[in-house]
């Protein structure tokens, strides 16, 4: 969908290239982002794209066509752009500023009063705030219409520059997962430029990771950059925390699960502290095959022969197959239980155990 | 001892400091003199606004033509307005357009560092963001930079305006004038008819001067909704 063959841009009063030769394939409805430290010239690396910095030598394909070959402002009309600053016009109501492609593009007021409306609706933005100017608007909801407005002619390709650099790790989390669902009904092109390698992971279906001089490292899947950096650079930037990053990628059902210390109510106190004892923790869960209904700790046997009446402790948290191994691994840990339960609905699965946990991030 | 002095004692000692008869027998002349004198400043801050406009487009576009610009319409602003009309009236007469000459000469300055201050203010990001989706340097200029830069580009004219109606009064002197004309022939007069001239000339003329500036700011309100309507969350 938009390819880079060999490009250079060197600024004017500058000797060294801000991006030397860099060559990108990026494939329809894919995401890919750029990540790297300041310098790198990722975000060079994106305006290129839209010719807000024109390349010194090089060519940029975007649907097969030269962007060279078009007007700059007929080129931009057809690609979605989101900034850090967001940069609504401050003057223009939230349903205007949504309509500024269409209105370029001089559509009619029935049609761009519809798509306005649609898009409110996708990002989520209640339909009273269309009528408001973008002073009025929280950073997150200025951020949604941000979005709106980069999607409002519908065009194939979005270029996002460090699109939730500028709100809170709360908002950016929700954000993050809004941009995810919305791509997963979309399917756009999508070029996100990022200095923060974990929203890179978090994003990308691949990830460009750029060293200074826009000089490409590597270029591949979250996960296989994270199992195998291509080199000293790369694992670096990843920190020495990328097995533990990785294990966001992969979900539970990825892992063996333990059967876990599970005993039915017909078992004896003596039987319940001895599987206690094997697995070295201080609680058990009561069940029958995949119907668990809870746990007790040792101290819960006091005064009961079998495990008949003992009062069942219902899980706090139940992880579900398809979540991380970075949310079992917090579940373990929060809860000190050495182990978390999962279920699929309400059938349990087992248990996932640090051990089996750790053994990916070993790998 | 000369007569203008021993007149003027008379008039304080015979006569009460207003003459409101004269005020009232003028009625129709001081009427007729404020529209004068509105129409005067309309023009001349009307044609200072497309001038100014025009030059600080050029200004906009050649930056290195905005320090001769000041400069030139600087040195206009700082020549004295009587020495200005003397200078013109050999070349253009006793006429409306030396006053506006004149008039006009005087809201550049004021009007260009408004208007290319509002411009220059207008934060980069959203330029950044209106060149991202396909504006046009045109477009964004009126779409997005002249309306942003409004509330700048209003205090200036509402300073033009203010300056304007004041200076109006000077070009009196070369027939012109609106209300100028009473207080320049309330000089002629060392008596109370005298002095309730100067004073209805001054009074209307810093009435207008007020209902102008008021007036602006209204217009300034209304022109920028947005600009009032925020959270302050």
């Amino acid at each position: 969908m938009i390819r880079l063959t060999e490009v250079t841009k060197t600024f004017p009063g500058t000797s060294k290239p801000a991006v030397d030769k860099l060559s990108l394939s990026i494939g329809e409805g894919e995401v890919v982002v750029l990540v790297g430290p300041s310098g790198c010239g990722k975000t060079t690396t994106l305006k290129m794209i839209n010719r807000l910095i024109e390349p010194t030598s090089g060519s940029i394909t975007v649907a097969g066509q030269d962007i060279l070959s078009m007007q700059a402002h007929e080129l931009r009309r057809g690609i979605g752009y989101v900034i850090q600053q967001i940069g609504l016009f401050p003057h223009k109501t939230i349903a205007e500023n949504i309509a500024t492609v269409p209105s370029l593009l001089g559509w009619d007021k029935v049609r761009t009063d519809e798509r306005v409306a649609e898009l409110a609706q996708l990002v989520e933005l209640s339909p009273e705030f269309l009528d408001r100017y973008p002073g009025e608007l929280s950073g997150g909801q200025r951020q949604r219409v941000g979005v709106a407005r980069a999607l409002a002619a519908d065009p194939p390709v979005l270029l996002m520059d460090e699109p939730f650099g500028a709100v809170d790790p709360i908002v950016r989390a929700n954000l993050q997962d809004e941009l995810l669902e919305l791509q997963s009904r979309l399917k756009k092109t999508i070029v996100l430029v990022t200095h923060d390698i974990d929203e890179a992971i978090k994003l990308g279906d691949r990830v460009a990771i750029l060293s200074e001089g826009g000089h490409l490292e590597q270029y591949d899947s979250p996960g296989e950059i994270l199992r195998n950096p291509a080199n000293e650079f790369v694992a670096d930037f990843l920190g020495s925390d990328r097995g533990i990053k990785r294990l966001s990628l992969i979900p539970i059902s990825e892992i063996k699960l333990d059967p876990g210390p599970v005993l039915s109510r017909r078992a004896t106190r003596e039987e319940a502290l001895s599987v206690m004892a094997r697995y070295d923790i201080g609680w058990a869960a009561i069940g029958d095959g995949a119907d668990v209904e809870g746990w007790f700790t040792a101290d819960d046997l006091e005064g009961h022969k079998t495990l008949r009446d003992v009062k069942a402790r219902s899980f706090q948290i139940k992880l579900k197959p398809e979540d991380s191994l970075r949310e079992a691994l917090d579940a373990v840990i929060t809860s000190h239980t050495a182990a978390a339960a999962v279920f699929d609905g309400d059938r349990y699965l087992g248990m996932a155990t640090v051990d089996e946990i750790s053994r990916e991030i070993v790998q | 001892m000369t007569t203008g002095t021993s007149a003027f004692t008379i008039a304080q000692a015979d006569e009460p400091f207003i003459r409101w008869d004269w005020i009232g027998r003028n009625l129709d002349d001081l009427w007729a003199a404020t529209q004068e004198h509105i129409v005067l400043t309309v023009i001349a801050v009307g044609v200072g606004l497309v001038v100014s406009l025009g030059l600080s487009i050029i200004a906009l576009r050649w930056r290195k033509t905005y320090t001769p610009i000041t400069w030139v319409t600087g040195i206009l602003y700082t020549i004295p307005s009587l020495a200005l009309f003397a200078f013109l009236v050999p070349i253009t007469g006793l006429t409306m357009l030396t006053a506006q000459i004149g008039l006009v000469s005087y809201t550049l300055l004021i009007l260009i560092r408004n208007i290319v201050a509002g411009i220059d203010g207008v934060p980069a990001h959203i330029l950044e963001a209106a060149r991202g989706m396909g504006y046009t340097p045109r477009r964004m200029f009126l779409d997005i930079q002249l309306p942003l830069a409004l509330p700048v580009i209003i205090a200036g004219i509402r300073i033009a305006t203010v300056t304007t109606i004041g200076l109006v009064t000077i070009t009196a002197l070369i027939g012109q004038g609106g209300l100028g004309f009473f207080i320049l022939r309330g000089l002629q007069f060392f008596s109370a008819i005298g002095t309730t001239q100067i004073l209805a000339g001054t009074v209307l003329s810093v009435a207008l001067a007020v209902v102008a500036d008021i007036g602006l700011l209204g217009l300034e309100k209304l022109l920028t909704p947005w600009a009032r309507r925020r959270v302050t969350a």
